[in-house]
């Protein structure tokens, strides 16, 4: 077992997806000769070269609107968003093309394109850099979206993504990056939950950059609280879910974005259709309030913390 | 309000009176058969829009784009692609997709609501009729990245060395996607003929409210040339395209053609145009009618028969039927099949849905008729 930070994790990935199929092309600003402003794909263009690893002009429709040319060439092609509040001028082509093509085409066009984007905040970053816009995408038709929270699930799931012949759109919690793990020998499916922490009281369900933060929450408590790491926010692995309320009989759902139309409310609504004689108590959510992501020395109690997770916790085991 | 008025400088081959000239740097070698041939198109192409329009006033079709006016340069511009070029269309190409042997019935599934396009785009490399304005100019760049990574550019080999033509509007050049495309085609040196379709109206605006210079000087500042040709002239389209395209397969990079032509029809058939424009207008563009010259030539200078128009008039009809036909022929789809496409593999919650509406269509009960 290799113990690695996210970062290098990614890098791996990707490199392997390059070694494995010669049509995967990595696309983007900055990915070639300097490696991503994370340095995802730091080495890789070096290695594979300047066909097959390149920058692009600084335009996001542009990234995306190619890549849907590439991919009906035949191409396998891996788009960097550099930051999660700049895909909005892609966000046309990747709704209303990369979502819908195989659709239209009656199955005839495939888009196994791979749309990575760093999300999420806790960087100290300005305006557009910190935010959490994976429900946009899962409200569309024809996109599959996923989220890594470790190393090793990064390592597998860019792969699994990219092999993927439905366009995946990959969120990488940026302030993870730096965060080291080990590698497993084997991938997980992709679009399936893991339970992370088995518990018996309370079931805390989430993903991507938060999902360390629910575990820290679960050890600071002393309750005993199951931890469950979403990894799919389009297909959701409902089942793994209910199975897990039917036991618990709480639900609290923990994410960055806002709670309001988000993922949590989506899966409230499944667990009260699935799972309503289960329930001892109301779903609760906790996530980012309706506001803009604020500036960055209001993050820390903007966003979701271990303590604003016991507090869910506590009002759900109290119910 | 009126429409720009053509500019002096528009590459003409054949004049509205159907007299050949020539151009300096557009010669043209053809044989009056292969003008004949060129007549064939314009006529059964206007056909199929003609019949297109009439099964929507029948109510079999929900909606008809007509290219009336614009057959000529979409005939000359389909006819200048090769086999092995790659095409991408708005959805008023209807001319091209005659020159890519494209059954017309193919094309009227998404006008009719049987289906969103539903064909193969490599079957005639004729991409799918692309509806957001704009967008399918990316796509092609994007393909063209892709041949130029295939090495299918400027190697001499004419069956392997691939370029890619891609149409839009007069509209569409105010979109970003247009210009991202631009960018790229410029940057990376693509192999990219741009068909710009200046039929001088986007839905109501005349082209004055996208553009304050001719649209093919836009491409002088992205760093590739741009030249205007008279849209309704089938010879020029031909000519200027097929230059532009050999140009882009030898690796000399990107071409943007302005197509000056004319919307003689409605936007669409749900549109208004009394509500914009003068009639007097679509008056004067009577007289540079795209078929009517050609004619007047094959008439006057080539001394073709009576015969030949007949037979193209038998072969017209023949095609009406085959159109009106398979259209109310073309099934209605199952509304299970909505779930079919969405992804590669149905998805265990797709599946779900789909087995629940089913269940519930299943629940009525059979009324006799």
């Amino acid at each position: 077992m290799t113990t690695v930070t996210m970062a290098k994790a990614l890098n791996e990935g990707l490199r392997k997806a390059l070694d494995d199929d010669p049509k995967v092309i990595i696309m983007g600003e900055d990915v070639g000769k300097l490696g991503g402003v994370f340095r995802i794909t730091d080495g890789l263009q070096k290695d594979f070269g300047e066909a097959r690893v390149f920058d692009t002009p600084l335009a996001e429709s542009g990234i995306i609107g190619t890549a849907v040319g590439l991919a009906i060439r035949g191409y396998r092609p891996v788009c960097e968003i550099q930051f999660d509040g700049f895909v909005f001028p892609g966000f046309d082509q990747i709704v209303n093309q990369v979502a819908k093509m195989h659709n239209r085409s009656t199955g005839k066009i495939r888009m196994p394109i791979t749309i990575r984007i760093p999300f999420g905040g806790g960087i100290g970053a300005v305006e557009h850099h910190s935010e959490s816009p994976e429900a946009y995408f899962a409200h569309t038709a024809g996109l599959k979206v996923v989220s890594c929270s470790n190393p090793s699930d990064a390592y597998w799931m860019i792969q699994q993504s990219i092999r993927s012949d439905d366009p995946v759109v990959f969120f990488e919690p940026k302030r993870r990056y730096w965060a080291k793990g080990e590698l497993s020998d084997e991938p997980y499916p992709l679009h399936k939950a893991r339970v992370v922490r088995p518990g018996r009281e309370a079931t805390v369900v989430a993903y991507g950059p938060l999902v360390a933060t629910a575990l820290e929450a679960a050890d600071a408590d002393g309750h005993d609280l199951e931890v469950i790491d979403l990894r799919s926010i389009s297909p959701l692995d409902t089942a793994t879910v209910i199975e897990s309320v039917e036991r618990t009989g709480r639900l609290v759902v923990v994410h960055e974005a806002a709670v309001s139309h988000g993922v949590g409310a989506e899966l409230a609504a499944r667990v009260q259709e699935r799972a309503f004689y289960s329930l001892e108590a109301p779903v609760l959510r906790v996530g980012g309030f309706d506001t803009p992501y604020p500036a960055s020395r209001l993050e820390e109690e903007w966003l979701p913390t271990v303590d604003r997770i016991l507090d869910a916790v506590d009002r759900t085991l109290e119910y | 309000m009126q429409a720009v008025p053509p500019e002096p400088d528009m590459v003409q081959l054949l004049t509205p009176e159907g007299v050949r000239v020539e151009h300096p740097d557009y010669p043209l070698e053809i044989t009056d058969d292969e003008i004949q041939s060129l007549y064939r198109d314009l006529v059964l192409v206007r056909r199929v829009d003609t019949e297109a329009i009439a099964l929507q006033r029948q109510g079999e079709l929900g909606l008809w784009a007509s290219l009336l006016g614009q057959e000529g340069a979409q005939v000359g511009a389909g006819r200048a692609l090769r086999p092995h070029d790659m095409a991408f269309p708005t959805y008023r190409e209807h001319g091209v997709a005659w020159c890519r042997d494209v059954d017309p019935l193919v094309l009227l599934g998404l006008f009719r609501g049987t289906n969103l396009g539903g064909w193969d785009p490599a079957d005639n490399n004729f991409n799918l009729y692309t509806i957001v304005i704009g967008a399918q100019t990316l796509h092609a760049a994007g393909y063209a990245m892709g041949i130029v990574r295939d090495g299918a550019v400027g190697t001499g080999d004419p069956d392997r060395d691939t370029a890619v033509l891609a149409f839009f509007g007069d509209g569409a050049s105010s979109q970003g996607d247009v210009n991202e495309s631009f960018v790229w085609a410029a940057a990376e040196n693509l192999p990219i003929v741009y068909s710009c379709q200046n039929n001088q109206w986007a839905i109501s605006a005349p082209v004055t409210t996208q553009s304050r210079v001719p649209i093919y000087h836009r491409a002088g500042g992205f760093g590739f040339p741009g030249v205007r040709i008279d849209g309704n002239d089938v010879l020029a389209s031909l000519a200027v395209t097929r230059k532009a395209l050999d140009q882009a397969r030898a690796g000399l990079g990107p071409t943007l053609i302005e197509a000056y032509t004319y919307r003689m029809n409605p936007h669409t058939t749900s549109d208004d145009p009394t509500r914009y424009r003068l009639a007097a207008e679509t008056e004067t563009w009577k007289l540079k009618d795209p078929i009517a010259r050609v004619r007047a030539y094959l008439t006057r200078h080539a001394h073709v028969g009576q015969d030949f128009f007949d037979a193209i008039d038998e072969e017209s009809e023949q095609l009406a039927e085959h159109v009106r036909a398979g259209c109310r022929a073309l099934p209605d789809p199952d509304p299970l099949s909505v779930f079919e496409h969405v992804h590669v593999e149905l998805t265990d919650e797709l599946r779900e849905q789909r087995d629940a509406f089913a269940a519930y269509l299943d629940s009525f009960e059979e009324v006799p008729a």
